[in-house]
């Protein structure tokens, strides 16, 4: 009886702080700015920048390894053929 | 698929050189600037791995179930490029919450998930590649156990209260709430898409040169 008191208590006086210790509510959709408001403070153009650097690079460096991956199967699948050939005769 | 090939990349080249003026005519988020225009790579980043990810899935389902050799390939080609476009994601996402939330990277569930996710599809990869024999089964097997928890990480903002921006905001920004936004962000995921697409045909010729040059081996030696 005195455990259930107890943990009654706590849970009471845990709840109001566990509440307010929540994140703030997420972005449901986004608002355009009204015209001419100021809203940078930091700047903002090198991250995006970087943003859309690193896709392109990414991708870029994908397509070359598929390349490279193709070129080296594509030797190795010559020379056996003419290693296969050879046999054969 | 080999007959649209070169198609589809006149069409991806044209739809990422105007991707960019689009982006640059696209209006201003009233908390967020400049930044938010990372939103035009991020999310179809996104849905791109999304496309990798259902292919990777249905592949991996067919070859450890139905036995379908072929399936192989196309399931090594969706964990590749998901693993790519997650990375996209994954860089680009804490540029823009460096600005927009003051940090690189916070430990909530989108984010954490998202990461869960990613290091799943290396860890397919990975299998797939030091495995030894017999390996495929056991990548077919992470990658259909990946391509399960990507609903969860999809919902994760609904269901928990998190930083991240909810899945509402795609919906309601094709609704119109920021009127000019809609044709960029749907040029964008389209040329994702299709990009995600031709690098997955592209990985599919290669596994089928290399089981072309692996049966040649097996002949060779026999």
């Amino acid at each position: 009886m005195k455990t259930i008191l107890i943990a009654v208590v706590c849970s009471i006086v845990l709840a109001g702080p566990a509440a307010a210790m929540q994140p703030p509510a997420a972005q449901g959709e986004y608002v355009p700015a009204s015209p001419g408001a100021a809203t940078e403070q930091l700047p903002a153009a090198p991250l995006l920048i970087a943003a859309y650097a690193f896709v392109w690079i990414a991708a870029m460096g994908y397509v070359w390894t598929i390349a490279r991956r193709l070129h080296k199967v594509e030797d190795d699948l010559r020379a056996l053929e003419r290693k296969t050939t050879r046999t054969s005769r | 698929m080999k007959r649209l090939f070169a198609p589809l990349v006149v069409i991806v080249a044209v739809l990422f050189a105007l991707a960019p003026y689009l982006i640059a005519e696209a209006p201003y988020e009233s908390t967020m600037g400049l930044v938010q225009k990372i939103f035009y790579f991020h999310v179809p980043s996104w849905i791109a791995m999304y496309t990798a990810i259902a292919v990777c899935g249905v592949a991996s389902s067919l070859y450890l179930f139905r036995s379908n050799k072929s399936a192989d390939g196309y399931a090594v080609a969706g964990a590749e490029v998901a693993v790519l476009f997650g990375l996209m994601g994954l860089v680009s996402g804490p540029l823009w919450g460096r600005k927009a939330w003051g940090v690189w990277w916070v430990w909530e569930p989108r984010l954490t998930s998202a990461l869960l996710m990613e290091l799943i599809f290396i860890a397919c990869l990975l299998v797939r590649k030091y495995g030894g024999p017999g390996s495929e089964k056991l990548a077919a097997a992470t990658g259909l156990f990946g391509a399960a928890t990507s609903p969860f990480v999809y919902k994760s903002v609904d269901i928990w209260r998190t930083q991240h921006p909810k899945t509402s905001v795609v919906p309601a920004l094709l609704k119109g709430s920021m009127a000019g936004s809609e044709l960029p962000f749907l040029i964008s995921a389209l040329a994702f898409v299709l990009l995600s697409v031709l690098l997955m045909s592209l990985r599919v010729t290669l596994a089928e040169r290399q089981a072309a040059l692996d049966d040649l081996y097996l002949e060779y030696e026999e």
